[in-house]
Parts: C-alpha cells; structure tokens; sequence
C-alpha cells in the first residue's frame, strides 16, 4: 500500500493513529515489525504512531488525554503480568478502536505464562535469592513505599499472569512468537486496506497472519501413518532423516496442534515444532489436543508399556503448554492461585 | 477378580453433617458398557453415593482430554473415566486409545498440582453394574479424603456461537464515525457499516 | 424473550403456565432457543426419591435465561398423554429443544424422540436424561438425589442446546448373505434364507459341513443318531440352488457397513477338480498313505492323504492334504490320478479368491473343546485309557475307527467299570469359569451308551447335575434308573498309582463323595472326561475381522443377553450358536434360525435408518498430520494424497467418536456427540452443587487495581 500524493508530513492529523504497546515482552515482537524492513515506511506513511516504548519517547498522559476510540489500532504485545500492564491495557482498550493481541505472549501468556507453575512468592523468591542475584540482605521488592518524594508505587506483580483477551475484549490476534514478519506484513496490509475499504474488514475476533490448518500444512516432510513406540529428545538421537515426519521419528514435534502461518521453519532443519503459533482454529486447549493426539498414537497397549513410552516426555507441561499455559483451561498450575501469599 | 465388590452405605436420610465435604465428580461413561452398568446398578437398586455425575459417550475411546480439563476448570471436585474393558471395546480396540490418553493426561495435571487420585479410570462390562457402584463409592471417598479442589473460576470460553456482526453492532460499531483512512483522504465506508 | 414467569402449578399433575398471550407468542425468533422440560415422576420410582415438583419448578426458575420456556412434571412422560404434553407444547409454544428428564435413554430415547418428530421438530432436537436408573433408583438421601436432578437436568439443556437436526442416514440392503460356519446352527440358517428365495454364500473352513454334530454318535434326551438328523439338512445344503457352497475355505477379509458389505474369501486348493469329481471314493481307497486323523476321528482313526472327512460329507469331494502326500513330499506316487475315472485330480491347482457382495453376515463358527492335557491330575495324555468326549463320541459311534465297539486303547478290550468325569475345565476358576451348559447331559448320554454296548459299571462324577430343557431331567431319572452310579464331588485325581488290593492295573479315581462325607478311591478301566467347551483358537480374531465384540474369554458378545441374543453391537452381522457361549443342539438351532429371521426381515426392508452418529473432516482445515489414520477399527479413515488432507467415509463410519478425540489440530467433528454438546453438558452439570445451591466457585487472585472506568467498549 504505498502512500497517496498528498500525505506527507503535516497530514499527520488525518491519518489512522496506531499504538504498539509492549507489555510484560521481551521485545522480540517490536523487533519483527521492524522486520518488515522497508515496507516500516509504508507503515509510517499509512498511521500516525502515537505510542511505541519501545522506539520512541512517550508519556502516558499522551494517551490519557486522548478521546476514547482516538486511536484506530493498538497493537499490545507481551502479558498482563503487572498491574501496570494491566491498567494500560485497560486504559488502550478505551481509546483504541480496534485492538490486537500481537504475539504470543498477548494472545495465549506465551513463556512467562509457565510463571503460572509457581505462586507469587516462589516466583520472586526465585528471582531474589538465587546464586546469580546479589541480595545478602534478602530485600524483596515492596510494592508500596514511603520516599522523600511522596509515595512510591511499583507496579504489583500479579497473582496469576493473564493473556490481554483475559483482561479486556480484543478484536484480533496475531499469533507467533514472534509472528514472522512476512506476516505482520500481510496483516497491516490488510488492516490497511479495510480502512481505506478497498479490502475487507476481517470479522471480530478472527486471527490474522496464520493460516486456518496447522504446520503440518507447511512442512515438506513426508507423512505416513503414526505408530510410535518411543519418544526422544533431540540430542539424544545423532541424525534425523531430513524427509520423514519428525513424530513419526520419535521427536514429538507440536506441528500437528500448531496453527500455520510461519512456514514450518523449525521442522524443515529438524527442529521440533515447540508450538509457538498457538493453537488452530476453534480449539480452546492447546495442550488437550497435543496430549490426545500423542496418546492416541502410541503402539502400546498395558499401562506399563505406555508408561515407558511416555517416559520419552519428561516435562508434559513443558511439552503441550510451553505457550499456551495462560489460555489453557486450566489456565495455570495450583500453587499460584492456592498459595498465593505464602 | 471378585464380582461383589462392597459398596459403601449410602448416608442416611437427613443425618448427614452439614459440615461433611460433598465432592462433585463428573463421570464419563461408554454408551455399551459402563453406561449400560450403571443402569443395571439402577435397575439392581445398588446404592451408592450421590456425587459422581454421568456423562455418556458412545465410546470411551471419545474421550478428549479437553472434555477432563474443562470439568476440573469448571469446579468439579474429581473425573472418573470409564469404558470397556481392554480387548471387550465395543468398537474393537478404541479403549485402548482412552487408556493412554487417560496416563498421559494423568501426568499433565500432576505437574499441574492436581493430585492424580482425582482422575481415575475404571474398566466396567455391561454386567458389572454392582462392581461399578462400588468403584464409584471407592472414588467418592478416596476424593472426599483428598478435600476440595476448588479450581477458581478463569476467562470463560463462549462456545456459543457469536453472531460477530451483531457483537460488533452492539458495542457501538462505527458509532464514532468512520475512522480517518491512510494518507489523508476520508472514504465512506458504507461496505462495512450498516449506515 | 422469556420475560415472562413459566411456572408449573403447584401440586397435581403437571399443568405449566405458557407464556401470556397464546400460540402467537410461541414463534421463535431467529436463532432463539426455546426449551421444554418434562419431568418424569415414572409413578413413585422417581418421586419416591427425587423431589420432581420441587426439580420442574427450578428448572422454570434457574433455567429461564438458558431457554427454558416451559417446566413440566407427570406422573408417567412415556404414556400417551405424556407424550401428548410434549407434542402439545411444540406446536403451543414453539419450542425448539425438549428436554425429559426421566429413565434410561436406552428405554425410550426413541419414545421421546419420535413424540418430537411427530410435532414436526427434528428428533435429535431432543434429549433423554436419567434420572432413574442413575438417581432416584441408586440413592437414599432425598435431598441429595434431588440436588442430582437438577444437575443432570442442567447438563441436558445446556447440552440440548448444541444440539442440531440431523437425518438419519439411508442404506440399501443387498439381498445376499454371508453365512460363516457350516455348523448345525450356519445349515439352519443358511436353508432358512434360502428356502425364503434369497442367496446365501455358506462358507466352512473344513472340507465338509457338518461341524462338530457330525462327529457325535447319539445326540441327548432323545438319542437320535445324530447323523440321521444331520445329514439330510447337509444334503439339503449342498444341493439348494440359493447356496453357493465353500468348503475348505475361509473368509480373509471383510469391509463396507450394514446392507453393503465386501467379503474376501480364500478358496484353498483341493487338488480336486469339483466339476468333475463324482465323489466315487476310489481315490481314497487306492491312496497308500495312511494318516492319523486329527479332527474327524479326535485322533482314534487313520485317514488317507486324499480323503473325505466322513463318508456323509457334503460336498462329497476329496481333499488332498500337501503335508502328508507322497506326491507333493517327494513328487511320486499319483495313485489317485491313475486311478480317478473322471480325470479330476489337480495337482497344481491353487488357492483362489473370491470377492463377494453382501447385505448381511450370520457368523456361526461354533466352539472348540478344552484341552485336557491342562489338567494333569487327570493323566489325560499320560494315562492311555482316559478319554475325552470326543474321542468317546468317535468311539460310540458305529462309523467310527472302533465300529461302535467302546473299548479300551488297545483297541480290544472292553471296560468293565467306566467314570465319567463331569466339569473338566469347566466351572473351575483356574480353567474357564462357567458352566459348559451341555456336559452333564452329555455325560449322562456317556452314561447310558457304555451300559448299552457294554453293560459295563459306570460312575458319572458330578458337581450338580444340570439338565434343564425338555425331556432333560426324565433322561436323568432313565440313567438313574439303568443304575448308574452317580458320585457329587469333583475328583481330584486320575491316576494309576494303586495301593489297594483290587487297583491293580485299573485307573483309580480319587474323589470326596460329599453326600457320603468321605474320600473314595473307585477303581475303573476307563475314564470319559467331559471336557467343557472354549471359543476357538481365533476367536478374537475372527471377532476382529467381522468388526463385533467378543469378551475376554472370547465368546462373541451379543447386542443385549436377554433380549437381542443373536444381534450383536454391529449392525448387519448376527450370531447364531456356540460362537456365542455352550448351548445345546436345539437352542444352536433356534439361533440360527433366529438369525436368519432377522436377516430376512432386513432384507424385505430394502433399506435401512442408520443414526446419524458420524464423524467428518474439514478438509479447510486439516494438515494432512495423518494421526487420525490409525484410530479406526473400521477403515473408515483414509488419507487422500492428492489433496493432502484425511477424509472419513461417513458410510463406514460407526459413530465412536476416537478420531473426533484424537485430531490434534480439531478438524474432526461428530454429529451427536459433539465438542460443543459434551462440553455444554459438563458445564451444566457443574452448575449445581452438592446441595442443590449453585456449586461455589472462587474467582483467580488479582493484584489491588486502581479504580478505572472498564476499558470494555459500550
């Protein structure tokens, strides 16, 4: 979409507003957008960035002042792990038309959603006293204190870490971690030109920049019937076949419950798909469909012998939720919401 | 493997503790076999305790680890699985599928903090109905002993179909005015408003 | 819609208050779901229990905003008036779901649901939940059974729901039939479709049919001859222009559904041309390789290397047996070609197969015994005069290698004392657990044969005495009366070990006599073992190939044991005789009879309704993983590789829901048993507690938030 005559500089006021948020990130998802490369102008041309921390100064009261449904687009990367990111999703949601849960992390809690293992206080615990960290005082972090300026409020930590469509309504996903920037390419391409209605607006709550089947759709892999009788971890075995199906071979590979969109990158140099486009469409646990369908093809048939067999996956969380944790229906492990506060 | 397995006394009528754990165990059950038991425990008048609630499958082999998590995630206390026993599957050998399903997710939700006591599978031909009541009250108590799970209530998935027009009529649509297009110019965007 | 209060009237019989203004308000919107629930109080086997007044009222309360428009409770729902209230209410009120909450869907699903479809609604728009056998019948405490309704009722309308019209799938059924097992019960039934005018393919592994009736010498109360009986059916058989004959054959493999299945049968070689065999005899006679007959003669007699099983065989043409003939061990002899007038020995004929269409499979494949070598105490194998029923069978009977000279293994001997040993293997936890059905008659027949050919002294040792049919307990009281002795208790020993003057050189049989409260030793020249009956070897996987069920013992299981003994859980395939458990030679009759009633009626039907309970893929979004490929039994699952994606064959497809389960990326979805119906139901269930209260839940921890208005847009 290339800009019209007519809009540089000072057109500023009359284009879309676009916000990009990064939540609790790592910043991996700022950084695919700016693997669009060139087309980054095309973007610039077409919006008027009002927020984006990570690239440019901004202060809060920017977008507080705002009036609500100002900003077109908002696209939030990273979780709610704060009370911080918590407010500002809210806050972006009443100011934003339309809002996107970017990546992983936004749309299904992505790694640190596997924080939700662990209650607060093991969490930060962890953080504060292991042999990395020097602490001899032990101080832990207080949300509140009172300092020579006033009060300090850091922001909390909360109890369970949320995706954003746990927190506030969410228009549309694009899935990845990060989402491959030939993707986020098509999506802005897309979202640009249902603005301008010269394409059509994709219908609330669909997933943009992924495909409608899984990895399997992408990968080249030649695919027989599953008869597994053990599972591997990658270095435990010394060459894979470069042809056949990583599963069929021993590695469980996620590529079967992963959604398309990123071009089986992993599978194609024998890397296990570990599941980072998230779950395929309709499908409202991830891991529940990894774990039928594994199960499903084990070649065993007394509990010990499928035991054996399973003993291949030592880390089942790990394996079927290591994204998906945060948006499964379990949502996070018993400690971070019984023992919380202990 | 004996037949008359001892079933524990149901409570008697209004003497119950108000005070005593009532767990609520969600059941899943084959529609040839351990379906069929539980009827005949019915029609035998086998007692046994209240807190085991059945769903039927047609065949155990049905089973989605989805249907196991979503009972835990909606509040229920235990899962119990049941079908035919291994080589008497109804449909030949699908139980087969249920049990390694069954091991796997037992594991999963292990590491999730859930005790594994809390999903229990139970093999039950369509003759063993007084067996199958046993197993049931052996659960029941083996769950009331392990207390509540009480698993908190988390962002309900609508599976209801949403009618994404209306949904996005109701929440004001283009009420704001078509937003401003790219490069300056403003189009109607009579295409996908319903103005 | 449903502002308005729907109460059922307090006390009396159900009388819910539709909703004001009359029929006009009973037209749906589009998309809204209007429920109607019918609480059954099936007289006092659920009122009893189940508070259905208090359960009818909260589900017009509680279950108001989940579409429930009228709550309705009565004393019987699937009476006429019953089913009125439901048919009344769809048509009054227009509603879409119907929910009862009654007995077992296995009683009357298909009440409720032809009572829906006879108000012009969809049947599968309506659901059947227990709370009868599952609830009222199973619990004591009324407050909690009461609770229970309400939750099981909550599960049906959340998943009714979900639920979808759906038509019942059409199937033709071809007129031809396959009947496996040339047994008395496969002849009975394969003459009675026949006669009816219908083609039926009798296919028999064995050279001959017959079964094992042919090898019996008398068969009990009435002593008939059991060849007399059997043979002119045989004939009957053989010669009837609507059977197609296969001995010496075996079906390999079997594919399709009900109305229209493909069996492969493997033809194996005779090396006999039939067309032209006469079935003279004089090959057999000229052969000169004389061979231990295994099966026919139980291993008493010798056979030739090309032989008939028996002489009444049907078809009467030889086979060759490769392993024992000269010819075919070192390439010479050809005694029966030389000899053959008709020129119809085929020494390099082979195998076929055969591809057959049919609409119907009638599996009759009988039983074997059980082998009494398993019970060492009883020296079968060791001891040579210790027989088993069979190889008494064959001895008894006139035709057999001893010319119906009972005698002892020398060949010449004939006992002067006999023991019949009751319940070999039968009845005994370590063996087979359950009673073998015919062996006490079997073994009073024994009884009463050896008195009659020999006039010998015979003891029949028993644990109880099972003659339960026509005719059965008279013959008992005949025996009794020719002086048989009778022994209860189970001997524990057969041996030859005498220590006892008068033991010498016999068989002693060492026995508690419980009656007389004693241990016995009784000293015998013969011991008949009568051996219980087992499935055959390749039970589970005849029971594999034909797609039924079998237990862990192997007998083939039937659709229902009371009602439905010769159906089993796989439409268009039947049983009929041992293959499904002992029974005597009327009741194997009666069976295959019964059997070929069904099919019969089957086939006079043209078509049939299958329930929609099927599986599909989304081809938009399946990879092409290939998981699902193995998950069914039935071969309803393929993977097309043009298109890369797996597809179902809705016609193969027996409903179970594996494949449904087991598609990691949920592309699979089956119609009745649906993610969204199960999940709905789990959700529903959940929704009451223990107490009848809705079930406590505690939401997830959250840090403290600084008030702000929500961010949710309107």
């Amino acid at each position: 979409m290339s800009p019209t005559a007519g809009s540089t500089g000072g057109a500023n006021a009359t284009k879309p507003k676009l916000a990009i948020f990064g939540a609790a990130s790592c910043g991996g998802c700022d950084v695919a957008i700016v693997n669009i490369h060139e087309h980054i102008v095309d973007v610039a041309n077409a919006f008027e960035i009002v927020l984006w921390p990570t690239v440019m100064d901004g202060k809060y009261s920017d977008i507080e002042t705002m009036a609500d449904g100002e900003i077109t687009i908002t696209l939030v990367s990273g979780s709610m792990r704060t009370d911080e990111t918590v407010h500002l999703s809210k806050l972006l949601r009443r100011k934003s038309k339309f809002m996107v849960a970017f990546g992983s992390c936004a749309s299904e809690g992505c790694i640190p959603g596997l924080a939700n293992l662990s209650s607060r206080k093991q969490i930060i615990d962890t953080a504060f006293s292991t042999t990395s960290t020097d602490n001899p005082d032990g101080i832990r972090p207080i949300w509140e204190c009172e300092v020579p300026e006033g009060i300090l409020h850091l922001p909390e930590f909360e109890p369970v870490l949320r995706t954003l469509d746990q927190v506030v309504e969410v228009d549309y996903t694009i899935p990845g971690c990060p989402p491959e920037s030939n993707q986020i390419w098509a999506a802005l391409e897309a979202v640009v030109k249902a603005l301008n209605g010269t394409g059509p607006l994709p219908p609330k709550g669909s997933v943009l920049g992924a495909g409608d089947s899984t990895v399997c759709d992408e990968c080249a892999r030649k695919r027989d019937v599953k008869k597994i009788n053990r599972f591997v971890r990658i270095q435990q075995v010394a060459g894979f076949d470069p042809e056949i199906c990583l599963l069929e071979q021993g590695l469980p590979c996620n590529g079967p419950a992963t959604r398309n969109g990123c071009g089986a990158l992993c599978p194609a140099v024998s890397a296990p798909c570990i599941g980072c486009y998230g779950a395929a469409e309709g499908v409202i646990d991830y891991g529940a469909r990894l774990m039928s369908a594994y199960a499903s093809v084990v070649e065993a048939t007394t509990p010990e012998e499928i035991d054996k067999v399973l003993d291949g996956i030592p880390d089942p969380v790990g394996q079927f939720y290591r994204f998906s944790l945060a948006n499964s229906l379990l949502r996070s492990g018993r400690s971070a919401w019984q023992n919380d506060g202990e | 493997m004996s037949t008359q397995a001892p079933v524990a006394p149901a409570p008697a009528e209004g003497t119950a503790p108000a005070t005593t754990f009532e767990p609520v165990i969600i059941g899943f059950t084959c529609n040839w076999c351990s379906y069929r038991a539980a009827d005949l425990a019915g029609t035998a008048r086998t007692k046994y305790p209240p807190n085991v609630r059945l769903i039927r499958l047609m065949c155990s082999g049905r089973l989605d680890p989805t249907f196991v998590l979503k009972a835990f995630s909606e509040g229920a206390d235990a899962v119990m699985v049941s079908g035919c026993h291994p080589g008497e599957c109804h449909y030949i050998e699908q139980n087969y599928k249920a049990l390694r399903r069954f091991q796997l997710l037992r594991r999963t939700i292990e590491s999730l903090g859930i005790e594994p006591q809390r999903l229990q599978l139970v093999w039950a031909s369509a003759a063993e109905g007084v067996r199958l009541a046993g197993e049931i009250a052996r659960v029941t108590e083996e769950v009331r002993a392990l207390g509540p799970l009480g698993w908190p209530v988390g962002n309900l998935v609508d599976i209801d179909d949403v009618d994404l027009d209306a949904a996005w009529q109701a929440t004001g649509g283009d009420a704001g005015g078509p937003p401003p297009a790219p490069g300056g110019v403003n189009p109607d965007h009579a295409a996908e408003t319903a103005q | 819609m449903s502002g308005n209060g729907h109460q059922p009237t307090e006390g009396g019989p159900s009388v819910g208050v539709p909703a004001e203004g009359g029929p006009s308000v009973g037209v749906p919107a589009e998309g809204e779901i209007r429920i109607g629930v019918y609480v059954c109080h099936c007289g006092s086997n659920i009122a009893g229990v189940v508070d259905v007044v208090e359960v009818a009222r909260w589900a017009g309360e509680a279950l108001k905003d989940r579409g429930v428009v009228i709550a309705r409770e009565y004393r019987f729902m699937c009476s006429s008036p019953g089913q009125d209230l439901i048919t009344d209410d769809i048509r009054d009120l227009g509603l879409n779901r119907i929910v009862v909450a009654a007995c077992s869907p296995h009683l009357h699903e298909n009440t409720f649901r032809n009572a829906t479809a006879r108000a012009g609604l969809n049947p599968y728009l309506c659901e059947l939940v227990s709370i009868r056998e599952q609830d009222s019948w199973v619990h004591t405490d009324k407050a909690a059974a009461t609770a229970k309704a309400k939750a099981i009722l909550s599960g049906g309308v959340e998943r009714v729901r979900r639920n979808t019209p759906l038509d019942a799938i059409i199937v033709d059924i071809n007129a031809a039939t396959l009947v496996v097992g040339g047994g008395i019960a496969g002849i009975q039934a394969a003459l009675e479709i026949a006669d009816a005018g219908f083609h039926v393919y009798l296919v028999e592994k064995d050279a001959s049919i017959g079964g094992h009736m042919a090898q019996f010498d008398k068969t009990f109360p009435t002593l008939d001859c059991a060849a007399c009986i059997l043979t002119p059916r045989m004939v009957s058989a053989g010669t009837h222009p609507n059977v197609t004959l296969l001995t010496w054959s075996e079906v390999t493999h079997v594919d399709g559904y009900v109305g229209n299945f493909t069996a492969t049968i493997l033809k194996k070689a005779r090396y006999v041309d039939e067309s032209l065999c006469t079935g003279c005899g004089v090959c057999s006679e000229k052969c000169p390789k004389n061979v231990i007959d295994e099966v026919y003669e139980a291993g008493l007699g010798y056979r030739k290397a090309i032989y008939t099983p028996f002489d009444q065989a049907v078809p009467r043409t030889p086979v060759i047996d490769r392993q024992n003939c000269t010819y075919f061990e070192k390439g010479t002899c050809k005694a029966c070609e030389k000899f053959c007038e008709s020129n119809a020995i085929r020494f390099d004929q082979q195998d076929e197969e055969i591809t057959i269409n049919i609409g119907n499979i009638i599996l009759a494949t009988g039983y074997e015994i059980f082998d009494a070598r398993r019970i060492a105490q009883y020296g079968y194998g060791r001891l040579p005069n210790v027989f088993t029923s069979l190889e008494f069978e064959r001895l008894s009977n006139s035709a057999g290698p001893t010319n119906g000279r009972i005698v002892l293994r020398d060949g010449v001997t004939e006992p002067k004392t006999v023991g019949v040993i009751h319940c070999v293997g039968s009845r005994d936890r370590n063996f087979n657990n359950y009673c073998s059905a015919i062996c006490c008659m079997q073994s009073l027949k024994f009884a009463h044969l050896v008195k009659e050919h020999t006039g010998a002294t015979v003891y029949n040792f028993y644990i109880d005495m099972r003659t339960v049919a026509k005719s059965y307990d008279e013959f008992y009281q005949r025996v009794m009366e020719e002086g048989t002795l009778f022994v209860r208790g189970k001997p524990a020993e057969v041996t030859e070990a005498g220590r006892l003057p008068g033991e010498e050189g016999k068989l002693i049989v060492q026995v508690e006599d419980t009656l007389a409260g004693r241990q016995r030793r009784i000293p015998v020249d013969m011991v008949v073992l009568s051996v219980g009956l087992q499935p055959r070897a390749d039970a589970k996987e005849l029971a594999t190939r034909f797609g039924i069920s079998c237990s862990s013992d192997g007998w083939a299981i039937e659709k229902h044991p009371k009602l439905d003994p010769v159906a089993t859980m796989t439409e268009g395939v039947f049983i009929a005789g041992c293959v499904s458990g002992p029974k005597d030679i009327p009741s194997s009759v009666a069976q295959g009879a019964a059997a070929a009633a069904r099919v019969l009626g089957r086939i006079q039907m043209k078509q049939m309704n299958l329930e929609p309970i099927k599986a599909s893929v989304h081809a938009d979004n399946c990879s092409g993983c290939r998981i699902c490929n193995t998950m069914c039994p039935y071969n309803a699952i393929s993977f097309q590789v043009a298109a890369g994606v797996s597809s179902i064959n809705a016609a193969m497809c027996q409903g179970c829901g594996t494949c449904v389960a087991a598609c990691p990326a949920g592309a699979i979805a089956g119609t009745g048993f649906s993610d969204e119906q199960v999940l709905a139901q789990i959700e529903g269930l959940l929704k009451v507690g223990a107490d009848g209260t809705p079930l406590k839940r505690s939401a997830f921890p959250e840090a403290h938030h600084e008030p702000i208005e929500e961010a949710v847009r309107a």
